[in-house]
């Protein structure tokens, strides 16, 4: 059974259809990505698996089970985190504070405890932070714990972006464009960290991203979209060879 | 690169309250402790006043300031506070102090009521459905029997502590003043914990907050109930100061007031609050010369303070 299955998804926005009967699936444990032009559907397709979108029809499971039409929260604590394509940072709190809020459905303590000081609370908040620590020292920021967060270079806020995802201990991670606007040498870097979220903690990663480079290069296997539908899937050599895959990206001869 | 080799920086946990803070803050309370003992009873009076607004602009902060909802009719809360308190002793021969939790349930119940359907609205639509409430609470308290109508309430009940019963201005302001530190100690350790970074993270990006595992719903409507909670026993304290409490006790003036208290200072931190409730209560005193140009006064006074200190005259850092 694959972590995430994708069956016969269907999004419209009023007469608008933005995705027209998606399935693919990938495997736990795997690095997929997702391809296609601009407005091809790709982070509409993010936002129908995390639940910000509600699809008109179709089915979404995580591990067997369902989530389809689950909200936004209740999809995180489930196990599937995300990054925005552009950056969506709690700009004006601290680096760890952004990293612990990952954290925040894994832990329970509330407002009584809390006022209370009780030992439980205080045992918890420690954990909370100690965790936000451990990921901000794997993706290599944790110099900058106690900075402001907006006050970070680029390149930082997206690994901080991919701590504050990770911290909330998912089993697939969803990347929306992790290379955009990053340099040559910050592109390796990436490829590098995305290697090592797999390898190390066994998350499984789903991407879009419009870096061809990249993606031949870190994924196992590719799904293509052009017009809100799935042109292509399969391993990078494959897909690249595709003709309709080359046809979307480069148009007819004629 | 191995991270096993790594020592993993020790996380930092904060301090309840930075040193820089401490002898400035003990400073302070001196003052207020021997304040009534120095100040003659009109310069006491206006100092429980202020801590009155003390109490109302920090309960008011952990809904605006902490969770970023903007609530025009936040006396609603101190209102219930204040009736059910005055209901139970004066009708019912309540022990004031058993009142107190009555009042946070009932306050608690509000909340909900009010804030279950409306949290999930952006905030234009929040501040519009505060404000009605506000105004629907103060009528419905007009009008019923039991809240004494337009005329209010009288005869409450005067709380006793020990065989000690508080009578004088002196002693209301030692109880508002205790009030005040409790309600105080209560935000800075809320605003320090899991559901205080909720609240943070919601007003800051809710989208981001909900995608990263957070109910924003839940943690709105705890914030709002929170806020409640503190509005209703500051609203059983002066129900039991004043004796008599009234409709017009309740308007949408004095939830614009607690509004302002939080917004001068500079919302979402404690200090800077504190400063704005303050000043909120001193501001008609101190401009009592200025006769019936008070009202342009205070509004220049106001438009300068949004002109040159924007995010409150004590902002808030992160800001």
């Amino acid at each position: 059974m694959a972590l995430l299955e994708v069956h016969d998804l269907r999004l419209s926005f009023g007469g608008l259809k933005v995705l027209h009967d998606i399935s693919f699936s990938v495997e736990k444990g795997a690095i997929n990505s997702l391809i296609g032009p601009n407005g091809a559907g790709k982070t509409s397709l993010f936002n129908c698996l995390t639940g910000f979108y509600k699809p008109k029809a179709g089915s979404i499971r995580l591990g067997g089970r369902p989530i389809t039409g689950l909200p936004p929260h209740r999809i995180t604590a489930l196990g599937l985190a995300r990054t925005f394509q552009n950056i969506r940072l709690f700009k004006e709190m601290t680096v760890l504070e952004n990293a612990m809020s990952g954290q925040h459905c894994r832990s329970r303590h509330g407002i009584v405890s809390a006022i209370l000081h009780l030992p439980s609370q205080r045992r918890e908040e420690e954990a909370i932070r100690a965790v936000g620590m451990r990921w901000l020292d794997f993706v290599g920021i944790a110099e900058h714990a106690h900075r402001h967060a907006g006050g970070l270079s680029y390149g930082d806020q997206r690994r901080l972006e991919l701590a504050r995802a990770l911290a909330s201990t998912p089993a697939l991670i969803l990347l929306d464009e992790p290379a955009a606007g990053l340099n040559e040498r910050e592109k390796l870097d990436l490829v590098h960290l995305i290697r090592r979220i797999r390898d190390e903690t066994g998350v499984t990663v789903l991407l879009i991203e419009h870096d061809m480079g990249l993606v031949m290069q870190v994924s196992e296997k590719i799904v293509v979209f052009d017009y809100g539908q799935k042109i292509a899937d399969g391993a990078p050599e494959v897909v690249r060879a595709d003709p309709r895959v080359i046809e979307a990206y480069l148009g007819t001869e004629d | 690169m191995s991270d096993e080799a790594r020592i993993l920086p020790v996380p930092v946990q904060p301090r309840l309250m930075r040193w820089s803070f401490v002898l400035p803050g003990l400073a302070a309370l001196a003052c207020a402790l021997v304040l009534p003992q120095l100040a003659n009873a009109y310069v006491t009076e206006v100092a429980t006043t202020a801590l009155l607004y003390v109490v109302l602009c920090l309960g008011l902060n952990i809904v605006v300031g902490y969770a970023g909802l903007l609530d025009l009719g936040y006396a609603a809360f101190f209102a219930v506070g204040a009736y059910t308190s005055g209901i139970l002793t004066a009708e019912f021969g309540f022990n004031f102090w058993l009142t107190i939790p009555v009042a946070m349930v009932a306050a608690c119940a509000a909340g909900v009521i009010i804030g279950a359907p409306t949290l999930r609205l952006r905030s234009d639509y929040l501040a519009i459905v505060t404000l009605g409430f506000g105004e629907i609470v103060r009528i419905i308290a007009r009008n019923l029997d039991i809240t004494g109508g337009a005329s209010g309430l009288i005869g409450i009940e005067r709380p006793e502590i020990f065989g000690f019963k508080l009578m004088q201005v002196q002693h209301f302001y030692y109880a508002f003043l205790v009030l005040a530190l409790i309600t105080a100690f209560v935000c800075l350790s809320v605003e320090r914990s899991r559901m205080g970074r909720a609240w943070f993270y919601v007003r800051y990006d809710e989208d981001a907050a909900a995608g990263i595992g957070i109910n924003r719903v839940s943690a709105k409507l705890q914030a709002y109930m929170m806020g409640a909670v503190i509005a209703s026993v500051a609203g059983c304290l002066y129900a039991a100061k004043m004796t008599a409490i009234s409709p017009e006790s309740f308007t949408f003036n004095q939830s614009l007031l607690i509004l302002l208290g939080v917004v001068l200072g500079g919302m979402g931190r404690i200090p800077g609050v504190v400063l704005g409730a303050i000043l909120v209560a001193l501001l008609p005193e101190v401009l009592r010369g200025a006769g019936t140009y008070r009202p342009l006064v205070t509004a220049v006074a106001l438009l300068a303070i949004m002109l040159f200190r924007p995010n409150g005259l004590w902002p808030d850092k992160r800001v």
